[in-house]
Order: structure tokens, then C-alpha cells, then sequence
């Protein structure tokens, strides 16, 4: 069990989320940044799509009333146990009755705390997400609160290689490039339109949340006798719509059909660099093919299986 | 089955369309096409999403390539007939007017009709449920009488409690959960189109067919009280 000390600003149970659902109109909600859930739950010796904490900007103060053991991974946060600084993207053993401070956020914006065995919440609809809007899911579906008590099921304090288990996790510098794939709606945007989108920059707006994130910059124009709606049908994460003018990108709580045109939607290898994007944040976008998106994700999944294994392999093959 | 335009929604997800219009003809071909996905079963596909005029296929690049799975889905596109048996028609009981339905009088005002005539009419035909969106378990109907046609409310709700039948222009239809919006709300179903924690959290589907019911307040009550106990 885990005793909320503090909430922090936003921290949500999130798995891989929802699946299967989105033909009744629920939102697949999970994971805004399915690498760093996936690193975070390697480490800490789980299954990649275990449910994990998603931790916004300023992390929660945690006790842990069990030993377990536990990583975090993603945005470059400031985490103490005990007033001893942690490092990022690594496994530790927390001690029944230690504190785990996870502070404030450096870079990045988003972080997972992922611990052994997993969170003993409930299954809705075949999933531990929790949809904000919908109140449903995760711990009782709403962010955690002071004082909550959170149930872990049969967790382990130490793990296999425990001084080893460790990952990189790059984060965007600079200006990020989010790479795109035109469509499905890119006939309703003129060519100078679609220029503009690929060759401006944009700002992430002050309203950038799980839903959506809105974007600060040049207007798209749009082709001759398109008034920017069309008859609604189905979206996916990282849908650009252009609902006046400047893009809307859905994310994870997104709905599951929408009535503006899309432009484009965002590769989903490059999902994650936009959840580690905050407001105020600058991008661009460039355009990529299917196939070139199918190859980076399949690098990722490489990489992903290769920190599996190697965390597996007993200690003295290391 | 006509010709299906394939619109890459991303890397994991490609729209098949039919058309841009909201057409019977057009919708039974989507949901016979989401069917014939489903019944495959195959592993590389996750889910499908049937909207009015297009189905949106959610799949797995690692298990099966974009041009692989184009000439999957091409193949169910070709030779099937449309769906041609009867839909399931499921009854919405609906308690018209009062404080469950505060706009009647207004809608009735503006269609001058009595608060009677829209009842009789909005319970005569059988709706079609093009798709679910919006919020789960959120109906688009089609086929309300445009004799009962309403603009939308001025100032919309903040507050739209859950099970409020509405009217927007020529749309009827049903919010499951509470909810913000500006339809012009005649009346409210004690049924839960939505309940997560069901072991069918939506009651509806789309493809099947709707009718309302004609209530009144005491059943309402003891309905309401019913679906309560079952949450």
C-alpha cells in the first residue's frame, strides 16, 4: 500500500488504455507517453503495459507502507527517498515506512512511477486508465488526493541485477520536430495551407491538456469551399484538426470521433516527445511517409525488447 | 459494396469511406464492413469505429504492413450484399415535459404544434443509430420527423443531466452521462445508456434501432429507482 503525503498537480493511474470501446464512444484515455510507461515498468520488473502513475509538472510526495520496488522514468524530475536524490530511469528498493518525494519537474514534463506487481485497482472495460471526464477508472476515477491509500498487489522488493537496472530516456531539445503523416483530410487544406503547417512554427497554447493540445501560430488555409467541418468520423491519437485555423492535436483522453477536418496525425514514435511538451513550448512539424513511421516504431520496439532481456539475464552473465 | 476511398489516419489506423453524406445506404454498408472486421478476429487489428459514412480500423503495423492490411480490408469491401436484416429495435421509455423535460412547451411553441402533437411525433418513428460518439454511449439518430425541428438553445446548459432527450435542428437524441450542450431538452429516459462499471456498459449499438416510449412521472420514478439498484 502507498499513502498519498501530497497529490502533486495532476497524477492519474494510467495503463496502455481502453481498447475496444471507441465503437460506443468511450475514449481510450492511458498513457500520454507509452515509452516512458513502458521504460518505467521494464525496470521495475512488470509487464511493459502494467499501470503506472502519470506524474504532470510538480510530482506527489508518496509513503510507501510496503517494500517495493519501484522506478520512474520520462520527463527529468527531482526525486528524493528520504531526502537522498534518486536518479531518473532506474530501479530502487523503497524500504517499508520511506517517503518518496518526486519534486518538481526540470525537463520534460511528464514522468511514470511504476512499482513491482502493480496497482490493485479494478478493471474497467478491460483497462486501469482513468478517463478524468468520464470519472471512471484508475483510483476511483479521479486524480489521487492527500491522504488516499493506494493498493499494490504482491509486490517485490528486490529485483533481479537491482544495482543494474537502469535505461536512457532521451528527452526533446530545442526546437522539437514532430513528424506527421498527411491525412486523412489534407484535400481540404489548400497547398499554400498545407506549406504553412509544414514550414512555420507553432506554440503550445495555454489550454494543452490529456484531451488536446492547441497550438499558437500562422493560420492554415484551408481549400476553396471548405468551411473547415466535415461529417464526423473517427480520430486517433495525434489527429491535427484545424478547427480555426491553427491545429488541435488529440491526445490521450481524446473523444473518439470529430466533426473538423485533420490535416495530418502524428507518427506515433513521435506521441511521446509531444507529451513531454509543455505550454509555452515551440514546434514543427514535418511530413513522413506510413512506411517511414512503421520502421522508426519497430526500432523502438528493439530497443524495448533488448532492455526486457537484458533485465532478465541472470546477474552473472551482465 | 461500391467504391471505399482508404484514408491513412496515422500508423496504426486507416479510415475506409464510403461517401460524405449521412445516408442509410451508405451506413449499412459501413456497419456490414465493421462486422465482417470483427468477425475475423485477425490479431493485427484492434478495433474498428463505424461512423456515418466511414469506419476507422485501429491496427498493429508489427503483425501485418499498411498495403497487407489495405488488400485485407479491400477484400471484405468486395462481394458481400449490404446489411439486409432487420435491426434490433431497442424501446427507450421517455417521461415528456415537466421538470424532465423543460423546452417542450418552447419546441411546441415554435413548431406550433400542442406539447402533445411533438410527443405523438417524436415517438412515431423508428430511429436508425448511425453511430456512437461525442460521449460514451452518445446516439446519432437519424429519421426524427422534421416537423419538430428546433434550433438550439441560446444560452447552452452547463448541466444536462444524464438520460435528457434533446432536439438540435433536424437531430433527436439521448446524453448518458451528465454533460454540457444546447439541445432543447423534451424529456428524460430513467434507463442508464451508460453504466462503466456494467457488465454491458452501453446499452446501445450502433446499426440497431431506437424507439421512445411514452411515460409517465410515477413510472419514471419507479424505473429510476430500479436502474439504480442494478448500478
Amino acid at each position: 500500500m502507498i499513502t498519498v503525503l501530497q497529490p502533486g498537480l495532476l497524477t492519474t493511474l494510467q495503463d496502455e488504455g481502453r481498447l475496444g470501446y471507441q465503437k460506443y464512444g468511450v475514449p481510450v484515455a492511458g498513457a500520454m507517453d507509452s515509452l516512458a510507461l513502458h521504460t518505467a515498468n521494464l525496470l521495475a520488473g512488470n509487464d511493459m503495459g502494467e499501470a503506472c502513475l502519470e506524474i504532470t509538472g510538480l510530482g506527489p510526495t508518496l509513503r510507501f507502507e510496503t517494500p517495493v520496488a519501484f522506478a520512474l522514468s520520462g520527463g527529468e524530475f527531482s526525486p528524493t527517498l528520504d531526502g537522498v536524490p534518486l536518479e531518473m530511469n532506474r530501479a530502487y528498493s523503497a524500504p517499508k515506512g520511506s517517503v518518496l518525494q518526486v519534486g518538481a519537474c526540470k525537463g520534460g514534463f511528464r514522468c511514470y512511477l511504476a512499482v513491482n506487481g502493480g496497482f490493485d485497482v479494478p478493471l474497467v472495460m478491460n483497462s486501469r486508465s482513468t478517463y478524468l471526464k468520464g470519472a471512471f477508472g484508475g483510483f476511483q476515477g479521479r486524480a489521487i488526493q492527500k491522504g488516499d491509500t493506494l493498493p499494490l498487489r504482491e509486490p517485490q522488493f528486490w529485483l533481479n541485477a537491482m544495482d543494474k537496472r537502469s535505461a536512457s530516456y532521451p528527452l526533446p531539445e530545442g526546437v522539437p520536430v514532430i513528424h506527421v503523416i498527411m491525412g486523412p483530410q489534407d484535400d481540404c487544406f489548400s497547398s499554400r495551407g498545407k506549406r504553412t503547417f509544414l514550414q512555420k512554427e507553432y506554440t503550445l497554447g495555454q489550454s494543452c491538456d490529456r484531451m488536446g493540445y492547441r497550438l499558437e501560430g500562422p493560420a492554415i488555409e484551408r481549400s476553396e469551399g471548405f468551411d473547415g467541418n466535415i461529417l464526423s468520423d473517427g480520430v486517433a491519437m495525434g489527429s491535427v484538426q484545424v478547427p480555426d485555423g491553427t491545429p488541435l492535436i488529440m491526445m490521450a483522453d481524446r473523444q473518439t470521433t470529430g466533426g473538423y477536418g485533420k490535416i495530418a496525425t502524428v507518427a506515433s514514435f513521435d506521441l511521446p516527445v509531444l507529451a513531454q511538451c509543455r505550454p509555452g513550448d515551440r514546434i514543427t512539424f514535418a511530413a513522413i511517409t506510413t512506411e517511414e513511421a512503421h520502421q522508426e516504431m519497430a526500432k523502438r520496439r528493439r530497443a524495448l525488447s533488448a532492455l526486457r532481456d537484458a533485465l532478465e539475464m541472470p546477474p552473472g552473465l551482465w | 459494396m461500391g467504391n471505399v476511398r482508404f484514408l491513412p489516419c496515422g500508423d496504426q489506423a486507416v479510415t475506409v469511406e464510403w461517401g460524405s453524406t449521412i445516408d442509410e445506404h451508405i451506413n449499412r454498408q459501413v456497419h456490414a464492413f465493421a462486422r465482417k472486421v470483427e468477425e475475423l478476429s485477425h490479431p493485427a487489428i484492434t478495433e474498428v469505429v463505424p461512423t456515418y459514412r466511414s469506419a476507422t480500423v485501429h491496427y498493429r503495423p508489427e503483425v501485418l504492413s499498411y498495403e497487407e492490411l489495405k488488400q485485407l480490408l479491400l477484400s471484405l469491401t468486395q462481394g458481400g450484399p449490404e446489411e439486409t436484416e432487420e435491426l434490433p429495435v431497442v424501446e427507450i421509455p421517455v417521461c415528456y415535459g415537466g421538470e424532465y423535460g423543460p423546452d417542450l412547451e418552447e419546441v411546441a411553441q415554435h413548431c406550433s404544434l400542442t406539447p402533445e402533437e411533438v410527443i405523438a411525433r417524436h415517438t412515431a418513428p423508428t430511429y436508425r443509430i448511425y453511430m456512437l460518439g461525442f460521449t460514451p454511449g452518445f446516439p446519432y439518430l437519424g429519421g426524427m420527423d422534421p416537423s419538430i425541428a428546433a434550433p438550439r438553445r441560446k444560452e447552452p446548459r452547463i448541466h444536462i443531466p444524464a438520460g435528457s432527450v434533446g432536439i438540435a435542428g433536424e437531430q433527436t437524441g439521448v446524453y448518458p452521462i451528465v454533460s454540457p450542450g444546447g439541445w432543447q431538452l423534451i424529456g428524460r429516459t430513467p434507463l442508464r445508456l451508460f453504466d462503466p462499471q456494467r457488465e454491458q456498459p452501453i446499452l446501445l449499438s450502433a446499426g440497431a434501432g431506437i424507439r421512445f416510449v411514452p411515460i409517465d412521472e410515477e413510472t419514471f420514478r419507479k424505473m429510476e429507482e430500479k436502474e439504480g439498484k442494478r448500478a
